[in-house]
């Protein structure tokens, strides 16, 4: 077991950023144009990145799997994204911003990225408006924001429920600009289906081109890999139908480790599932907690009534009804984070108090909120605020204003107007702290191959407080990736071009190949889909909100058996040259069925309870915070980075310390 | 419910085209339709048969991944949803539902009902974008007020997904709706005034030496948008193309 080295700068924490860019290798521009770099993902980390280094002068390579870059799943983000602007007037700063995404993360983030985070966070927003992005503004042209989970100021920028959409059509612009000056070369439908490392070093990727089947082979003098989350590992997430392990796996098993893969967050708003036909959630922004209130029937025989439809919520009486958050959480309520969130509505579901026929789902109420706007219409226009018709009529139309496409949403899923009953949410599986280990730069532990935005592990700890994912793309794919990766390709000015047929090249093109060959020819009995959804049923099972020792060893031995039988039984119809989803998916499941095991198997080790990872061992007993999540700082305050040593069972644990200089460890406490 | 399904096969961008028919049982109206092909798909491969290929990601409505025209229109029967959102509900049980790709000269078929949308991202490319640097050193984000009603504009174009439906729907296959969405999106804004007369002249270039036909006013891609995107942007590019004969920078 080694310790890893962060290479984090030493110093006030303050000025680390400012001293590191001064001292790290910079490329003169001449010699940037002799410089090639591969970057895999057009989401808000890759598309920025691609976009930033072509700028540079560096020719970019950019792949992605969709049809155009445009497509990535930071697409589909909603709410909002964090800056420590301030300008509200409610005394946040880039320490507030700090300190918040350090203690949601329940202190398994490393100082000094999460400072540079929120340092680089307000030039985001200065960014993003000159690029053209149209954020929501006020009557006098400024900007807007709006309050999340787990913190105290206002500090989201958003634009409507859809900021994930201009902020990635931002980051497409300015890559489709490098596009037309030929600086980078967009390879649309292109899946990485391998890395190639030369005297040890990233040296390129081979890849699969999904319309026509043609394997290629790249080479750069590094690789950038942007391709996301690996929230598909339950099968039903959030996440895109493609999102997807494959690229941060293939370069796990070429020597990058693979660091917290059982941090997960679950996020406790989304549209429960309807039955087996199932193929996705939805989620639900977090921006509906502001104004919505959670609750269950207090009462097991209203319980019954509801599921058998012999009563509707509406009927159930104000003090028969159990709005739990509030009762377990007075001083954060519905607002607490999303982990507390999930947790909490598992405890009621578990305790038989879910409220649909599956008996997993527990109600969002706006009938409060839309009475309290209502009234507040009613009192500015000097209308009859005791009139209850009117004042419906009238906080309906602001909940509209404020929330109407996600009312709409929800309406065209489910079939049920959310204006006049609660909705139904359950948590879901929707993003993953976990990821490839970086240093400080964002290089993984293979030389010249780097990680941004959420396919690293580096920011966000244990859980992710609301719109700190749309900030650390954009940070780590304009401001720290351009700066970092100059360190180490000042080394690589005279490299020359890197050939793509020498025997490396060769070598993993042909593994690519041996295994294409082997999907399209095994004449296996079941689907692809059939080995994913057992896989995903074991992940929520046994690896989901709540995990205990039994749990996990049985996932990690019924994963293998699964494995094992989809080698044998997958069965891939149509051929390998020309469009074959099928092909695709089984690529991307034989990953998912790796990492869900080292996933189970890092859930087993963590034998404490931080954020997102709730261990059923390791809980708070009587006092204040009894059945709370119990931290264990003595024994596991590190990062866990896992080598790949053959089989996921057989991978080497390495530990990252963490360090808190600037903010005093403590226990949670939304109570 | 009972449904019978006739979908347009083709093996690839070469190869003819068929309409084949597939009965599919017991569907739940409560799933998407997307997840009605799915279950279709689910059931081909068990016969070891192909499945049949179409697009889709996100399944919320928002990357402009899946298409599809069903029944005669772009993204179904419904409205101002995509495909991934329209529900089974939607439709009767024992109908006959037909299933085709987005069609246009400028979208070739790539497979089944997957086409080639290229040709958007090369419009884009021609001058979608603001010209400033990526080094966050500009000025402060409210240095310029932008009055609301500009910004929500600029927003409600901006709102495009790049699907494709426009496209489809319109009998001179135009992607006037599509183009300036992103035009407007800029010219409302002060800091896409700047260059909106070169963007405009290389954008509408581009999109006509893709192939895409003219606007004639007929207003169905509008209807059919599952963004709702207005004709207004349409008649604003229209202007803003006239303004940039006449005044272009560099004759």
């Amino acid at each position: 077991m080694a310790v890893l080295d962060s290479k984090s700068p030493k110093g006030p924490i303050a000025n680390r950023w400012t001293k590191h860019k001064n001292d790290i290798n910079v490329v003169n521009p001449a010699n940037k144009r002799l410089i090639d770099v591969i970057v895999v993902g057009t989401g808000l980390a890759g598309g920025a990145a691609s976009a930033s280094l072509a700028e540079m002068g560096y020719n970019v390579k950019a792949f992605c799997y969709q049809d155009s870059p445009r497509r990535a799943h930071s697409i589909a983000a909603q709410g909002g994204i964090n800056a420590a602007k301030n300008y509200q007037n409610d005394g946040d700063s880039t320490y507030r911003l700090f300190y918040d995404t350090v203690k949601g993360g329940d202190y398994r983030a490393r100082e000094s990225n999460v400072y540079r985070l929120a340092e680089v966070s307000t030039n985001i927003i200065d960014q993003c408006v000159a690029q053209g992005v149209p954020f929501a503004r006020d009557y006098g042209g400024l900007l807007d924001n709006r309050s999340f989970g787990g913190v105290l100021v206002s500090r989201t920028f958003y634009a409507k429920g859809q900021t994930g959409q201009q902020l990635l059509l931002g980051a497409y612009s300015a890559m489709n600009r490098q596009i037309n000056k030929g600086k980078i070369q967009m390879f649309n439908r292109h899946e990485m289906m391998d890395l190639v490392k030369v005297d040890g070093k990233a040296r390129g990727i081979i890849t699969r081109n999904l319309h026509t089947g043609e394997i290629s082979r790249h080479s750069a003098h590094a690789v950038v890999i942007a391709t996301g989350g690996y929230g598909n590992v339950y099968f039903l997430s959030t996440n895109a139908m493609g999102s997807n392990v494959t690229a941060a796996w293939k370069i796990h098993k070429k020597g990058a480790f693979f660091a917290n893969p059982c941090y997960t967050q679950i996020h406790p708003t989304c549209i429960p599932r309807s039955g087996d036909h199932q193929s996705k959630l939805t989620l639900m922004s977090e921006s509906l907690r502001n104004d919505g209130r959670i609750w269950v029937p207090g009462r097991k025989d209203h319980v019954e009534a509801i599921r058998s439809g012999k009563m509707k919520p509406v009927e159930i009486p104000e003090e028969d009804r159990d709005y739990y958050l509030e009762r377990r959480y007075p001083a954060f309520g519905n607002l607490v984070p999303r982990d507390v969130a999930s947790r909490a509505a598992k405890e009621r579901c578990d305790a038989g108090y879910g409220v649909n026929s599956t008996g997993e789902a527990v109600y969002l109420d706006y009938s409060s909120a839309i009475e309290r706007y209502g009234k507040t219409e009613a009192n500015i226009n000097g209308l009859d605020s005791s009139d209850t018709e009117l004042v419906t009529k009238l906080g309906k139309k602001v909940i509209e204003a404020k929330y109407g496409n996600l009312f709409q949403m929800y309406e065209k899923i489910t079939d049920e107007n959310p204006y006049e009953t609660p909705m139904m949410i359950y948590p879901a599986v929707h993003y993953t702290m976990g990821g490839i280990w970086v240093d400080y730069n964002l290089m993984t532990t293979i030389e010249g191959c780097y990680a941004a935005g959420e396919a690293n592990f580096s920011d966000h700890g244990a859980n992710r407080l609301g719109a700190s994912a749309l900030m650390q793309g954009l940070a780590d794919g304009y401001f720290v990736l351009p700066y970092t990766i100059g360190d180490f390709l000042a080394a690589e000015i005279r490299t020359g071009e890197i050939p793509n047929d020498t025997p490396e090249f060769l070598e993993a093109e042909n593994d690519v190949r041996k295994q294409i060959d082997f999907f399209v020819n095994n004449k296996g009995t079941k689907s692809v889909d059939h080995f994913h959804k057992r896989l995903g049923k074991v992940m929520w099972d046994k690896v989901g909100m709540s995990r205990n020792i039994t749990g996990l060893e049985e996932a990690i031995r019924e994963i293998k058996e699964i494995r094992e039988e989809f080698w044998r039984e997958v069965k891939v119809p149509g051929d390998a040259d020309g469009l074959n989803p099928e092909l695709e998916k089984a690529g991307r499941v034989a990953d998912f069925l790796e990492l869900g095991e080292l996933f189970a198997k890092d859930a087993l080790h963590r034998n404490e309870s931080c954020g997102g990872h709730f261990r059923e061992e390791s809980v708070e007993v009587g006092g204040p915070q009894d059945g709370e999540a119990l931290r264990d700082d003595v024994n596991f305050r590190y990062v866990a980075a896992w080598e790949y040593k053959g089989e996921p069972s057989d991978a080497v644990l390495h530990k990252e310390p963490l360090e808190f200089n600037d903010i005093e460890l403590k226990q949670r406490s939304y109570k | 419910m009972n449904l019978t399904l006739k979908i347009w096969r083709q093996k690839n961008s070469k190869a003819n085209g068929v309409v084949e028919t597939y009965k599919l049982n017991d569907v739940s109206p409560d799933s998407s339709f997307l997840e009605m092909l799915d279950v279709l798909n689910e059931g081909l491969v068990d016969k070891g048969v192909e499945p049949v290929a179409f697009d889709h990601d996100c399944r919320e409505g928002i990357c402009g991944m899946c298409s599809l025209y069903i029944n005669g229109e772009a993204h179904g029967p419904d409205r101002k949803v995509t495909t991934c959102q329209l529900h089974m509900r939607m439709f009767e049980d024992g109908e006959t539902i037909t299933i085709e790709p987005f069609r246009s000269a400028a979208f070739p078929v790539v497979k089944d009902l997957v086409v080639d949308r290229s040709a958007f991202d090369r419009i884009q490319q021609a001058g979608g974008y603001v010209s400033v640097n990526t080094s966050g050193n500009t000025q402060d984000a409210n240095a310029l007020p932008i009055p609301k009603v500009d910004a929500d504009k600029a927003f409600d174009a901006a709102t495009c997904i790049g699907c494709g439906a426009c496209v489809a729907t319109c009998k001179n296959a135009s992607a006037m709706l599509f183009v300036s969405a992103k035009v407007s999106q800029f010219s409302l804004l002060p800091q896409g005034k700047v260059e909106a007369n070169r963007r405009v002249a290389n954008m509408v270039a581009q999109m006509d030496e893709e192939g895409f036909g003219n606007c004639t006013n007929t207003g169905a891609c509008e209807i059919e948008c599952p963004k709702g995107i207005s004709l207004d942007n349409i008649a604003r590019m229209n202007r803003d193309f006239l303004k940039s004969l006449v005044v272009a920078e560099d004759k």
